[in-house]
């Protein structure tokens, strides 16, 4: 009787387990081919385009004055906004995490407003302000100054757009660290800036790279604010992403791929870094709790 | 280093962590501060520390006022609850780091550096350490490691925040006898905060009793035992019978025990509490007596009984061993209380 009970048993668990791995099957089945679909082929396509004339095509697309000027802008500019906004990333996380203030949710809230607020809108906001009929306008012509339509109005619509990135990466990992090894670093007789530089700083060198990387991509891919303020000037106000839409819009397939495949291997170059990013912060979050006792 | 704390507030919003508290700690003195949490053991510690600042008041090293003197001027020696050790550091490079960021002028040789922090090393017996992070350390290992970073600046005083609050009973014992030698040693004046008062009891040369941010007692460890000088006192520190009792005339009445051996009590004539420790009532086994015994405990060093009195308040005793064993009581027993010594405050 027993046995005939756990033969049941055992195949019911069988059964049950068969269903598991079935169902188990399907679900990665349907993530990987939803990834093939949306992710992998699109890629793959924009490679298959910017090589479908032969690699001496992709090379003459690249090296062509227009695009060789594009690639430039869009290093300066990432050169330039990546840069500020890590030392503002830095500052902010810096002054919410360490300190008690008054208005710090308010900030809080202010670095998230580029992530609300539709680039497009970002780019018009400045054009408001800079430009010619805006509010600064008169004053920017009398002394000969230019933003928008060059490249300050495309670094600072750059620089508006990825601000958050650093910071938003930076402020939980202070958050759950506190302040204990900062205090511990003052009673040492550590200078404000020895504390920085030994102590925090080191504490959270991978978040801040990962929020570098992150900021970095988006600042090279930028396309809506930096299409309002930039006007398009070929050779002068355009970035690559602004460049592959022209040569797109002109039938230019080949070449619009091809730089478009650049931006493709920055977003993959991204993408293996940030893993081994994540698993380096995965080791800076690891609980600082071992058991207790000797 | 002599440390006085004259007339010290911190306010919270409307919270006062400390009111007008008054401390003297002499030159190489070891003393705990004790008390339940919210009594303003901590913030007091930090405010000596320079980690946090008075509202009102004053803290003076050696007779000098520290007030405006940043915390690192002060060669004070932090330990913290949690060690806050630098995670990304090494042992050995945690306790170098209060001497490598010294200013240039004062900075020492680094072979000077590496023969401090091996010397310091071996001090808190973890020099086979020196290599690893924190997050591979035992609690105990870490805070020898917190102990050896706060005396690398040569601290002419030693503070330490619930020293022994996050390790399991054995460690929390030996590391306790390890710290008071380390005290004789050292010579330090040192100043620590718990809420364990055997710790406070066993360790400090004096105790700091704590409560709502104010100063119940400073006394050492035996007379606060003896003598608490308040309510409170009495009824922190270690086990005691509260009982509600009348005073007249100096004498103390207590229905169901003979308090005819107990001084003259200095409380006016009414109401009044009576804090009494188990082992200062005699209890003798009489047939006509007025408690009966309800709870018998062998366990220990000392049987622990448990009387109930006519009103049906319950006394906490003890007896020795012998005692038990010569004239044995039972639960049901009717025996007679007798009062030796008890604290008496007017309610």
């Amino acid at each position: 009787m027993n046995a005939l009970f756990s033969i049941a048993a055992d195949q019911r668990r069988e059964i049950v387990s068969a269903r598991r791995k079935t169902g188990r099957a399907a679900l990665i089945a349907i993530a990987l081919a939803f990834l093939g679909l949306f992710v992998v082929l699109p890629l793959l396509l924009v490679f298959l385009q910017a090589f479908a004339h032969g690699w001496e095509a992709y090379v003459e697309a690249l090296t062509e004055p227009d695009a060789v000027s594009a690639i430039q802008l869009t290093l300066i500019t990432a050169v330039i906004s990546v840069p500020l906004n890590m030392v503002f990333g830095l500052v902010a996380s810096w002054a919410i995490t360490k300190f008690e203030f008054r208005g710090k949710s308010f900030l809080i809230t202010l670095i998230d407003l580029p992530f609300s607020v539709s680039p497009v809108i970002s780019g018009l906001v400045f054009v408001l302000m800079f430009g010619l009929q805006g509010w600064l306008g008169p004053w920017l012509r009398d002394n000969d100054l230019q933003i928008i339509f060059a490249v300050p109005g495309i670094v600072l619509a750059t620089v508006f757009v990825t601000f958050p990135f650093v910071a938003r990466e930076l402020i939980p990992i202070m958050q759950e660290q506190g302040t204990l090894e900062e205090e511990a670093a003052f009673t040492l007789n550590a200078s404000g800036l020895q504390t920085f530089w030994y102590v925090t700083l080191p504490n959270v060198k991978w978040a801040l790279l990962y929020g570098v990387l992150l900021c970095n991509a988006r600042a090279m891919g930028e396309f809506g604010a930096v299409s309002v303020v930039s006007g398009h000037v070929r050779g002068l106000t355009n970035t690559m992403p602004l460049h592959v839409e022209i040569l797109y819009n002109e039938y230019n397939f080949v070449a619009a791929f091809a730089v478009a495949s650049l931006l493709a291997m920055l977003a993959i170059i991204t993408l293996a870094l940030k893993t081994l990013l994540e698993w380096k912060l995965s080791r800076d979050r690891a609980p600082d709790s071992a058991p207790a006792g000797d | 280093m002599r440390i006085d704390v004259k007339n010290l507030t911190r306010v919270f919003g409307d919270f006062y962590a400390l009111r007008d508290v008054d401390l003297s700690v002499k030159s190489g003195e070891l003393v705990a501060l004790l008390g339940p949490s919210g009594s303003g053991k901590t913030t007091l510690l930090r405010i000596i520390a320079g980690l946090d600042w008075a509202d009102s008041g004053d803290i003076q090293f050696n007779g000098v006022s520290t007030s405006g003197r940043p915390v690192g001027d002060r060669q004070v020696g932090f330990v913290f609850q949690h060690y806050a050790l630098f995670r990304h550091m090494t042992v050995y490079e945690n306790v170098a780091f209060g001497l490598r960021v010294r200013p240039r002028q004062q900075r020492l040789p680094e072979p000077v550096i590496r023969e401090r922090v091996n010397r310091l090393l071996q001090l808190v017996q973890i020099d086979w350490l020196a290599d690893r992070m924190p997050a591979q350390l035992s609690g105990g290992q870490r805070q020898r490691v917190a102990l050896a970073r706060a005396l690398a600046i040569e601290p002419s005083v030693l503070l330490l925040d619930e020293p022994f609050g996050a390790l399991d009973a054995k460690v929390r014992k030996e590391l306790r006898r390890w710290l008071r030698r380390l005290h004789e040693q050292l010579g330090m004046t040192s100043v620590f905060v718990t809420h364990d008062q055997e710790e406070a009891l066993e360790l400090a040369d004096r105790v700091v009793v704590m409560n709502k941010g104010r100063i119940e007692q400073i006394d050492t460890p035996a007379q606060l035992y003896d003598t608490p000088a308040t309510p409170f006192v009495s009824g922190f520190l270690g086990d005691n019978n509260a009982l509600d009792c009348h005073v007249a005339a100096g004498s103390v009445l207590l229905p169901g025990i003979d308090t005819t051996a107990l001084e003259r009590v200095e409380v006016p004539n009414g109401p009044a509490r009576l804090y009494a420790r188990p082992h200062d009532i005699a209890v003798v086994p009489d047939a006509e007596g007025e408690a009966t015994i309800r709870f018998v405990s062998t366990v220990g060093a000392f049987v622990r009984l448990e009387a109930e009195l006519p009103d049906g308040r319950i006394v906490e005793l003890t007896r020795t061993r012998e005692e038990q064993n010569e004239d044995p009581l039972a639960i049901g027993v009717r025996v007679g209380l007798r009062l030796y010594r008890a604290q008496v405050f007017a309610a």
